[in-house]
């Protein structure tokens, strides 16, 4: 009960988020430089007819009803046409990419948490050990590390130097897409590592000496279950914030790294779009990935309440 | 009733962790590692006489290692060694600038909002909202798409985007640092609002400003390197860390070097400033 | 399987005999407990009383064999039954440890598990441990919530620590110790942070139970009313090491350390933010260049060379010939202490 009114006041505050991110997308047409209906017909477009595709594309009217008529038909689904491919929806375009994007985000996720927890756990366990002192200097080195070029070298080594994995595309049928996914997805998760360890092994290092766990191994509990139990849950609770934070810069250097591995998804597609300077498609996949994180953000909220009852109360 | 004074509070092995009169070595070694970073790159022609642009393909494909050039030579015949620190020059410079512009909104911004609140504050949060609502890369990289390719709309990208952090950062020690009885006191004594904010409030909430300022060199390093990868950044022929990489990425398997050591360039330059980050934080908890 | 009948009710269960902590610190060895001798028997409840920092939780994590990191055991004997458990290896200790003993903490907001259901974390150990069902563990944990005095425990079951009081809580902790069926409870300041009204059915909680079930039960308590009510004898410790020692009503009446003394004349100020005795000038030693002789010289007013002649510390000796009540004032028979605080305490008592 208390949940699902946390849920509705949290589904409330998108709201004002979601008309000023569409707001924001529908502002990059006016920052570019020259009219859009004359690169759309030429320079040597008369005069008439620029002025009848303005009316067709709505530019001769204010600005705040260009802006309600691009949220219409954003609600709507209707992101325009390409310019780059004449007569092909940006809609079509941007969801029949969205699929490998959000396996490459989901996947690289899990690889990201599948690493970080127990490398923060042996780390925090016994903290000043060699063990330790590896897995801090993790987030040092990682800190500059740009995940393409962390892909470029997952290419050099598990690609071509050791013939294991596929480097690019996304491959057929889903045995297909898991074997091309790998390499994507661990790229994304080496390059979320640094922080995420960082953050988790502090909060554990935080709840390791806190009182409960004092009550939970007077209980007589076993090791794993005091660590486990009580300590990883604690201490993820402050850690999923941080991902959620993460995630957001995640999903954005989708974009080099679904290039580096010529995966077909919506990043690679925004590189293609900027290549042919194709506006609505660049457009539409900026706003596509804005709301990813709005999403990714209300789930993350979501888990937080659902791991710390007393997040509820706020 | 007859009691003792309260007992000692549980025992918490932080407080005894503390060393005071450690040397801050975390500090000086990211200190002398970016400063002789910096020194390679604005004495680069000091460094090596070989121009960055200079094609010979007679001696296209070297090897690292080979005789005047110490890293190799790429499929034009240029020289790595001499394109490594040339593009330290523009990564580096464009890395530090695109940082000040949204040090110095962001931190404004946010103390207005902190000291002043009310409608000021909450439009500017709702605006904070909406950026943070983007990833970093997509917003930098669409809008430089939509100001054209080139450093100039890195920098403005980069700025539009980057003051959020600091804003958020300064904004939430004023809401501390206001409270405190030096502010109060500040307050009461009727000196000018404009005196309080920079001489009173500014210097004791900057310093998170600072520390998160050398993480934020590194990111935004991190995005001019991509958005050149993209072919978006700095226009080729200049030599660039990231634009290397993407030409390295074609001769991957002949040439490994190419792709690769741009982007450890890239990795150390993240170590100096997250040495120097973490030393900054040592040297204030120790105060 | 009942202990062979020992001589008097007193065969102690847990006896720390000449217990040393050490806490390694870039300055040196704090040696935050210096040479504690204590014991409780079955059913028998002891108090452990001093000011801040002489060692009273420490001592009290040394004994469940749970100190914070770094401090270590450096030296002594603990008996479980007579049996030194410090020379078992460390997973045997442990097990021993916390299968016969327990811990009461004092914030009981700070001991729970944020995140876990109240009733889940009593069912724990009867789940995990003592092998029951996940039916039999629940009805358990309702059983416990039941005799520590909640009402409505089925409701109560699952809640969060936030959402109970800090008398709930405290009670929820009680269920949590008695669940792994312990020997001795060691309870650490249980009833500080709570109201004065509820302090007073918590440690009747406590109480009821150590009869019941004959527990040991180790109070450690800055509030010497609380000590006097609930335990039969009393340790008081002063910087790391035990200065007296006995039944309750002698040593409270004829204390023979001047430090007892000081404790009983002391009114503390509620208003204090700084913690210190108001009729005991001066500072605890710091414990890490201990001073020669008796710690507490420096302080005391009937303090004579003879007190440091000694680069020892004075051990803790009979006031008289047999008997249990014991001090380590070396001066304890030329001054004369039974005087005015007294009669000032039991007033109070009375009152």
């Amino acid at each position: 009960m208390q949940y699902a009114l946390y849920v509705v006041r949290r589904l409330l505050t998108l709201v004002p988020v979601l008309l000023g991110i569409t707001f924001v997308v529908f502002l990059l047409l006016k920052l570019i430089p020259g009219d859009p209906a004359v690169t759309l017909l030429g320079v040597h477009a008369t005069p008439a007819s620029v002025a009848e595709l303005h009316k067709q594309m709505g530019l001769d009217k204010p600005l705040y009803q260009q802006y309600l008529s691009f949220l219409g038909h954003a609600l709507q689904g209707n992101l325009g046409v390409s310019y780059q491919y004449r007569g092909v929806s940006v809609s079509s375009l941007v969801f029949g990419n969205l699929a490998p994007t959000l396996w490459l985000i989901v996947v690289g996720m899990f690889f990201a948490i599948v690493i970080t927890v127990p490398l923060a756990m042996i780390s925090a366990n016994k903290p000043g050990s060699a063990t330790d002192g590896a897995v801090r200097a993790i987030p040092l080195i990682g800190i500059g590390l740009p995940s393409f070029w962390v892909g470029v070298m997952l290419i050099l080594l598990l690609g071509l130097k050791v013939k294991i994995l596929p480097v690019s595309g996304f491959g057929e049928g889903f045995t297909g897409h898991v074997q091309h996914i790998i390499l994507p997805a661990l790229t994304i998760a080496l390059a979320q590592l640094p922080i995420l360890i960082r953050s988790l092994r502090a909060s554990m290092l935080e709840v390791l000496v806190s009182d409960y766990i004092v009550t939970a191994k007077a209980k007589g509990l076993s090791r794993s279950r005091v660590m486990f139990g009580h300590a990883l849950r604690n201490a993820g609770v402050a850690s999923v914030t941080v991902l959620g934070v993460n995630l957001a810069y995640l999903i954005g250097s989708t974009v080099a790294v679904e290039k580096v591995f010529a995966l077909n998804g919506v990043g690679f597609e925004m590189y293609n779009a900027i290549l042919g300077r194709d506006l609505p498609v660049v457009q539409a996949i900026t706003l596509i990935f804005a709301v990813l994180v709005v999403m990714v953000n209300l789930l993350t909220d979501l888990a937080h309440a659902a791991l710390d009852p007393r997040v509820r109360l706020g | 009733m007859t009691t003792l004074p309260a007992p000692l509070p549980t025992f918490d092995a932080s407080t005894i962790r503390k060393r005071s009169g450690e040397r801050n070595i975390t500090l000086y070694a990211g200190l002398t590692l970016f400063a002789l970073i910096v020194l390679a790159a604005v004495f680069a022609p000091l460094l090596t006489s070989a121009d960055p642009l200079q094609q010979n393909l007679l001696q296209a494909r070297l090897a690292p290692g080979s005789p005047g050039h110490l890293l190799g030579t790429d499929d034009l015949g240029r020289d790595v060694l001499s394109r490594i620190l040339y593009g330290a020059r523009v990564d580096l410079r464009v890395g530090v600038l695109a940082v000040v512009t949204p040090l110095v909104i962001g931190s404004i911004l946010g103390l207005l909002c902190g000291w002043w609140g009310r409608w000021f504050d909450t439009i500017v949060m709702r605006l904070v909202d909406i950026v943070v609502a983007f990833p970093f890369y997509v917003l930098v990289i669409a809008l430089v798409f939509a100001l054209g390719q080139g450093t100039k709309s890195i920098y403005i990208a980069i700025s539009a985007v980057g003051w959020v952090a600091y804003c958020r950062i300064v904004r939430g020690q004023v809401l501390v640092a206001k409270e405190q009885e030096y502010a109060l006191a500040a307050r009461a004594s009727g000196l000018p609002t404009w005196r309080i904010l920079l001489r009173h409030l500014l210097p004791n909430v900057i310093l998170q400003a600072i520390v998160y300022a050398m993480s934020d060199i590194v990111l935004s390093i991190l995005a001019i390197v991509t958005l050149s990868y993209l072919g978006l950044g700095v226009a080729p022929p200049s030599p660039e860390w990231g634009s290397m990489i993407a030409e390295g990425q074609n001769s991957l398997l002949t040439q490994w070097y190419l792709a690769t050591i741009p982007g450890l360039c890239v990795v150390v330059v993240g170590l100096a400033l997250a040495l120097i980050a973490d030393g900054l934080v040592n040297q204030f908890n120790k105060r | 399987m009942t202990a062979p009948a020992q001589s008097g009710p007193a065969a102690p269960v847990l006896e720390a005999v000449d217990l040393h902590v050490e806490i390694p610190l870039p300055m040196g060895q704090l040696k935050a407990v210096r040479g504690v001798s204590l014991s409780v028997g079955a059913g028998e409840a002891v108090g452990l009383v001093g000011e801040s920092g002489c060692g009273k939780s420490i001592t009290l994590r040394a004994l469940l064999g749970l100190l914070p990191v770094p401090a270590r055991v450096t030296g002594g004997a603990l008996l479980l039954d007579g049996v030194d458990v410090l020379g078992m290896a460390e997973r045997r200790r442990q097990r021993a440890l916390t299968d016969a003993i327990s811990m009461v903490f004092q914030d009981s907001l700070t001991a729970l598990n944020p995140v876990m259901r109240v009733g889940d974390q009593i069912a724990e150990v009867p789940r995990r441990r003592l092998g029951m069902s996940k039916a039999e563990a629940h009805a358990r944990a309702i059983d416990l919530m039941d005799q520590v005095g909640i009402p409505e425990p089925e409701q109560r079951y699952r809640a969060y620590p936030h959402q109970l009081s800090g008398g709930m809580r405290q009670r929820i902790c009680i269920a949590i110790a008695m669940s792994t069926e312990p020997r001795v409870i060691l309870a650490d300041e249980p009833t500080t942070a709570l109201d004065v009204t509820i302090q007073a059915q918590v440690l009747a909680v406590i109480d009821k139970l150590r009869v019941e079930r004959e527990l040991g039960l180790v109070l450690v308590s800055h509030d010497l009313a609380v000590v006097s009510q609930t335990c039969s004898r009393i340790y008081v410790m002063y910087a790391g090491r035990v200065v007296e020692a006995g039944q309750s009503l002698p040593l409270l009446t004829r204390s023979e350390h001047p430090y007892t003394d000081a404790l009983l004349r002391s009114v503390p100020d509620p208003d204090a933010t700084v913690e210190r005795l108001a009729s005991i000038p001066g500072q605890p030693p710091m414990l890490v260049d201990v001073p020669p002789g008796c710690a507490f010289a420096p302080r005391c007013t009937f303090a004579r060379d003879v007190c440091t002649a000694d680069p020892n510390p004075p051990e803790l000796e009979p006031v008289s010939v047999g008997g249990s009540h014991t001090t380590a004032c070396v001066r304890h028979q030329d001054i004369d202490l039974a005087s005015g605080a007294v009669s000032a305490f039991v007033a109070e008592k009375e009152a």
